[in-house]
């Protein structure tokens, strides 16, 4: 049986679609990718789906899916390098993929990715001095 | 037996193309700088040879005969080629009526019974009558594709992709947005997004006439569209009756980044993208 194999790099998990999903594959890929962002503690999901020439309605709300499952377990959606005909079938099927990061390609999927990490960071370690403030 | 028209037209070929000749001539003082006399010679003697060599007893009454095919072939490439000219429907139309009485003038001195005369007559009037009818087709045919073609051009004319400056593309919008435009706008912006990797598009909306709850749909579309490609979208040159259509109307653009004008929606994509201009300082 087919399946999509999912790459860890660092805090992020990486997906490259290379093949136009059927149903059965897409469902597998939710479930993987979620026990995956559960396991490795990711911080980001990076969905490359450059190669993909055909998504449906199904496929759209399994993308969105995967980007609310992975909120809900703190780590952010990126997905990267979809193609103009497949925006504008998405956007005609009326479904604009809210609350799912975009980026032209990997790399700036990745810098994306980087830079929500960092802010995160920075938050944390503001609260850390709000602690460290307050009990001195 | 042989129809006597048949006889008479294959014996005075020649006498009928110089009549058809003379009496296009005539007509067509108006128009000698549109097609010079060799030109319009040549091409009535093919027509017309072409005509009175495919003639028989079988075709004479049936103009959609396979026979004719030739003749109707020459007439729609002249019919068309007058469209492209520019000659007006009258022309068009005299071109053929003119063969018709040349063919029927030159029946009457042939045919001295008036019975027969009128009977021919009547047959080759039938079938020069609907070999006009095709004709005008064609010259309307002809037209339409002029039509169609600078359709083509207009919207192909009226969407440039412009690029502003490194990863910021601008896109004037002039006319009126309706479907067919948009997705015209829509894919030439995604493949420019695509191809430049640019990551800001400002669409500046100014030369659009009016905004309806279609057009913004049509708006809102296309800003989707951008931002699931991974970039994202600016619409700029939203003029205050713009603004006061779209509250009236009930659109919600909040989720768009809407700008007056084309220079701060230009500021604004250089604060996105963490670029700054500055004044350059005078060496003193």
């Amino acid at each position: 049986m087919e399946k999509i194999p999912i790459l860890r790099m660092g805090h992020f998990l990486l997906v490259t679609i290379q093949v136009d999903l059927y149903d059965q594959l897409a469902e597998n890929l939710e479930a993987d990718l979620v026990s995956m962002v559960s396991k490795t503690n990711a911080k980001g999901v990076l969905i490359d789906v450059s190669s993909v020439s055909i998504i449906d309605s199904f496929m759209g709300r399994i993308l969105g899916n995967i980007a609310t499952m992975s909120k809900i377990m703190d780590a952010d959606t990126v997905v990267v390098g979809m193609q103009p005909a497949v925006a504008i079938t998405l956007v005609e099927l009326g479904l604009p993929l809210k609350g799912v990061y975009t980026a032209l390609n990997v790399e700036r999927g990745m810098e994306l990715l980087r830079s929500k990490i960092l802010l995160e960071e920075e938050d944390q370690e503001e609260e850390n001095d709000d602690d460290t403030d307050s009990t001195e | 037996m042989k129809n006597e028209s048949i006889k008479i037209f294959q014996k005075k070929k020649q006498a009928v193309l110089e009549k058809w000749i003379h009496i296009q001539s005539q007509d067509q003082i108006l128009n000698n700088d549109l097609i010079t006399n060799e030109d319009l010679r040549i091409q009535s003697e093919e027509l017309l040879f072409a005509f009175i060599d495919n003639l028989s007893d079988s075709n004479i009454d049936n103009a959609e005969s396979r026979d004719f095919e030739s003749v109707v072939d020459i007439l729609s490439s002249i019919s068309i080629s007058r469209a492209k000219q520019g000659y007006s429907p009258r022309e068009t139309g005299n071109y053929i009526y003119s063969l018709k009485e040349a063919l029927l003038s030159t029946l009457s001195e042939e045919i001295k019974d008036p019975a027969t005369l009128y009977a021919q007559s009547m047959i080759i009037n039938k079938l020069l009558d609907s070999f006009s009818t095709s004709t005008f087709e064609t010259f309307i045919k002809g037209r339409e594709d002029v039509i169609f073609r600078q359709t083509d051009e207009i919207t192909q004319i009226s969407t440039p992709v412009i690029r502003l400056w490194d990863g910021i593309l601008a896109l004037p919008i002039i006319g009126t947005l309706d479907s067919s435009r948009t997705q015209v706008v829509m894919e030439s912006l995604l493949q420019e997004i695509v191809e430049t990797g640019s990551s800001i598009a400002i669409l500046d909306i100014s030369g659009v006439p009016a905004v309806d709850s279609l057009v913004a749909q049509h708006l809102i579309k296309t800003v989707s569209a951008t931002r699931l490609m991974g970039a994202e979208c600016i619409i700029s040159g939203i003029r205050p009756e713009i603004a006061q259509t779209v509250v009236h109307l009930g659109i919600d653009l909040s989720t768009i980044i809407t700008k007056a004008t084309l220079a701060s929606a230009l500021k604004t994509a250089f604060i996105m993208l963490n670029l700054e201009v500055n004044k350059k300082q005078r060496v003193k």
